[in-house]
């Protein structure tokens, strides 16, 4: 990686990518596999965006965003090659384990079944519970592999593309396409109501669909992101759940080896200060430092909402398309606390085998409402939900020997809370996370070494995404698919000729998954670039 | 009279008296007040056609309160504007005013109006709809203020040949020097009034801006300046007859504003509406370009002209055929009127391609009420060149002395 440049240079690239997050990586190397002199530029010091590892404390080292991987397709981790360049796994097939109030415990194995010592009623629901998703699901994944139509429009691609869908749908015969219409705008509390009773159960599904959204689970829409969750995990094709040896840093570190191989080159320490325009046309960027540097196109893996209201400017682009792009709701409601710890966490019920996986707090769907309640009045959860993990139990060399690392995804907070993100409101909230896992894990408080707190503001300043959001932009029926991230810029496109969109803002949309960077980079091709 | 006195509360009485409400009261013959832009207003005071000839030969007051005003400033005034309008504004000088329309993302026409250029950038844009969201949104970017100012500011034009005379003599020493398009400040015995050479007559004219409070005082001191040249109040149908024979566009008459259309294909671009000539496809982005240069490329599909339609029965409303049988509907008219300056029959019109071109002949379908019996005439139409009347005096600067 080079150090930038300090006085203008020459130049000139077939494209500029914009961000070294996994869908720039992505992006970048298939453009540059068909021939492409491809350059990614990105701000940070090291590549990997939102999917990085880094120290929190020294000697301990987390995935900073994301902790487990999940929704990247099989097949583009082989097209990549990425095992070649360096991507292991510590773990893969994760179990999930939701934990009770009271010290309980249920485990979900990978494919999420429970055990029928647990709840017998709810063993013998889950099969057909679990196939009819299942089936619901496969009819989304097909969707996400390829750009979204776009709507009303003439094209016939785009009308071919909605009758596929539409097709798909009758196909699911006459019952299934009934149940998932009278689903899909749903919530997700009334559905797991309808079919089981065990609140650990209820609780653990509910949490992922309403993870990394702006909605409790009694929001409609919510049985829709659960839905994507699962499409996007069963077009992954491999054991979901899986920890990559070093933290997923270690993943978007393949990734820029896989993209050098292919011949691209990569900046980083380069912030674009400005997307050139001349002639009505993406010419370039310009870099913080002064640095110009010319293609013939430009993509962005950046949010939408600062690529152009920031990036390129709101003089380039019409009202409409603005208020469009202003109004995408991208404000975060995930924190990320990570914890040093002097010894393995003990957490009531679980075993070890068990702590190597994913553990839920979301005991009952009430609780899990409970802690979206206070975010309506702008305010954090007090007891919030959390998924928490101990990497270090697969992976040891994130922590000096003998010792662990935590990392908790932690839902709810705001972007913006009464009073601000301030030194007392970040200790009061860590004190409520810290509060929330002691429950669990009694005397874990005692064991911890060192701690970071990461708010959705926090992400914003060192990720650079708008409002802080890990998807780029809330993924719910309004934005979603053919009007993600906004009418006028879907299929990567976008109305400043020679510029392209490839992050999560766009469609297949956010976790880490790299379809927006393939797709994106796909369509740039067949378009000519 | 006592109770007329006892204020009304705003709830039963949702229109707002301009501040020239006391004098259009009571020189109101008809008593026909007529609601714009959320103002009561006289639409006309005597007659139509002794308003309108004040207009074509004294002069006339029209009060124009109504007209929407916005207050436009900050470091990147004349950048946010230029992105708005769809003529270049850095060209528009300190002093000078422009008339200007503005278009949606598919190039469509939102409003027409006219941006007054105060300082280096402090600007004042003046609309025919409210459009505050619209210009807030534009906003987005821009280190720009926008502000509405329709309340602050009382409005007169004073139009007609006779019209800088008047001026003369009530006071604005120098007004004379003031050319087409050109606005400045004066000082009329205490009470400061911007005056701008514009107006939508056609003809020579100015419009007066002022305080509120000064407004009634600058009524009266006007009429009694143009007492000996027969200065005179008008409404607004002498006005729409005045702005017909300049070829000027009436907003919800001769199109309706992108924002309010529903149905496909009613809203328009300035290049239908045959302003073709306010587009700077020149200058960087503005609103709407992309889609104007694609609708360039492509052909106009439709085009509104200037219709000169034989005989002397105004062609309201009337469709528009390519044949006298009438089986081929080209388009339909949009304004018109017997014009008793020009001594045509005018009228504006929307024709669909080819049929729009200087020089074709089109057929009117015309009804006429005749004492509740009505006839129906198929009447020749040529597209003609717009405007239908533009005298030599409308430019002459200095005005001669009438």
């Amino acid at each position: 990686m080079t150090s930038p440049t300090p006085t203008s240079i020459v130049a000139r690239y077939d494209v500029i990518v914009i961000g070294a997050g996994h869908n720039g990586l992505v992006c970048a190397t298939t453009l540059a596999r068909a021939g492409r002199s491809v350059l990614v530029v990105e701000a940070a010091a090291e590549v990997g965006g939102m999917a990085i590892t880094r120290a929190f404390a020294p000697g301990y080292r987390v995935s900073a965003c994301a902790h487990l991987l999940h929704q990247m397709p099989l097949a583009l981790v082989r097209d990549l090659s990425l095992a070649e360049h360096g991507l292991e796994f510590a773990a893969t097939g994760l179990p999930t384990t939701s934990l009770g109030a009271d010290g309980a415990t249920l485990q979900l194995a990978t494919g999420g079944t429970p055990s029928a010592a647990f709840s017998p009623n709810d063993a013998a629901a889950w099969p057909a519970y679990h196939a009819r998703l299942g089936r619901f699901a496969s009819l989304l994944h097909g969707m996400l592999a390829a750009p979204a139509p776009r709507l009303g429009t003439e094209g016939w691609s785009d009308k071919l593309a909605l009758a596929k869908v539409g097709l798909k749908l009758r196909l699911l015969g006459r019952r299934d396409m009934r149940e998932f219409l009278r689903i899909v705008g749903m919530n997700a509390y009334d559905l797991l109501e309808d079919e089981f009773k065990a609140p650990l159960l209820k609780g653990a599904l509910a949490f992922d669909a309403v993870l990394g959204t702006n909605f409790g689970p009694r929001a409609p829409g919510t049985v829709l992101s659960l839905l994507y969750r699962l499409a996007a995990e069963s077009a992954a094709g491999s054991s979901p759940l899986a920890q990559p040896r070093g933290g997923l840093g270690a993943l978007t570190a393949a990734l820029a080896r896989s993209a050098k191989a292919a011949g691209v080159t990569i900046r980083t320490n380069a912030p674009v200060a400005q997307i050139t325009v001349a002639g009505d046309r993406a010419t370039g960027v310009v870099l913080a430092n002064g640095t110009e540097i010319a293609a013939d196109r430009v993509v962005s893996s950046v949010n939408a909402k600062t690529t152009f209201l920031n990036l390129l400017g709101t003089e380039h682009l019409d009202t409409g398309f603005v208020r469009r792009v202003d109004h995408i709701r991208s404000r975060g409601i995930v924190a990320k606390l990570h914890l040093a710890l002097d010894r393995a966490p003990a957490f009531t019920g679980v075993a070890r085998d068990a702590l190597g996986g994913r553990l839920l707090v979301s005991p009952s769907l009430d609780y899990l409402e409970r802690a979206f309640n206070p975010t309506k009045y702008s305010q954090f959860s007090a007891a919030p939900a959390l998924e928490i993990t101990v990497p270090t139990i697969n992976d040891p060399a994130l922590a000096p020997a003998g010792h662990h690392v935590l990392s908790a995804i932690v839902q709810y907070a705001p972007y913006a809370i009464t009073g601000g993100w301030t030194e007392p409101s970040r200790r009061a909230f860590t004190d409520a996370i810290l509060a929330t896992l002691e429950a669990q894990a009694p005397g874990i408080g005692a064991s911890v070494v060192g701690c970071e707190l990461l708010t959705p503001l926090d992400l914003e300043q060192e990720f650079h995404s708008a409002g802080g959001h890990w998807h780029h932009g809330d993924l719910a029926l309004d934005q979603f698919y053919m009007v993600r991230p906004v009418p006028g810029a879907t299929q990567y496109a976008t109305p400043m000729a020679g510029l392209y969109l490839c992050g999560a803002s766009c469609h297949p949309g956010g976790g880490v998954m790299g379809l927006a960077g393939r797709n994106a980079a796909v369509r740039m091709l067949e378009k000519g670039a | 009279m006592a109770a007329n006195n006892t204020p009304v509360p705003h709830y039963l009485k949702p229109l707002l008296d301009t501040p020239f409400h006391a004098r259009a009261r009571v020189l109101s013959q008809n008593d026909s007040f007529v609601p714009w832009a959320g103002y009561s207003t006289v639409d006309v005071f005597t007659t139509a056609e002794q308003e309108y000839f004040a207009i074509r030969n004294a002069a006339t007051l029209f009060d124009l309160t109504p007209m929407v005003k916005y207050r436009i400033n900050g470091s990147d005034a004349e950048r946010y504007l230029n992105r708005l309008v769809t003529r270049d504004v850095r060209k528009l000088k300190v002093g000078r005013v422009s008339y200007v329309v503005w278009c949606n993302d598919s190039g469509h026409l939102i409003d027409d109006g006219t941006i007054f250029r105060l300082g280096p950038q402090d600007f004042r844009l003046c609309t025919a709809e409210r459009q505050l969201d619209w210009l807030l949104d534009s906003a987005i970017g821009f280190d720009v203020r926008v502000e509405e100012v329709t309340e602050d500011i009382a409005a007169l034009a004073v139009q007609g040949p006779t019209s800088c005379y008047i001026l003369k003599k009530f006071g604005l020493a120098g007004v004379e020097r003031l050319k087409p398009f050109e606005l400045a400040e004066f000082d009329a015995a205490g009470r400061p009034v911007m005056v701008s050479r514009t107006g939508f007559t056609g003809d020579l004219g100015y419009e007066l801006w002022m305080r509120p409070e000064h407004a009634l005082s600058i009524w009266d001191d006007l009429m009694a300046a143009g007492r000996t040249r027969g200065l005179r109040a008008i409404g607004s149908q002498a006005l729409n007859m005045a702005r017909i024979e300049a070829g000027f566009l009436m907003p919800n008459v001769d199109f309706v504003s992108a924002e309010h259309t529903i149905r496909m294909n009613r809203d328009r671009t300035p290049l239908e509406l045959g302003l073709g000539w306010l587009v700077d496809f020149d200058k960087p982005h503005f609103n709407g370009r992309r889609a104007l240069l694609t609708q360039k490329a492509s052909g106009l599909r439709r085009l509104l002209v200037g219709l000169d339609v034989d005989g002397n029965k105004a062609a309201h409303n009337a469709l528009l055929y390519a044949d006298e049988a009438g089986n081929h509907e080209v388009g339909s008219v949009t304004s018109a009127m017997w014009s008793p300056t020009c001594k045509r029959n005018l009228a504006l019109a929307i024709l669909d391609a080819p049929h729009h071109a200087i020089g074709s002949k089109v057929w009117a379908d015309i009804y006429l009420n005749r004492e509740l019996v009505w006839e129906r005439r198929m009447v020749a139409a040529h597209v003609v060149e717009r405007p239908f009347f533009a005298p030599d005096r409308r430019r002459q600067t200095p005005p001669a002395d009438r």
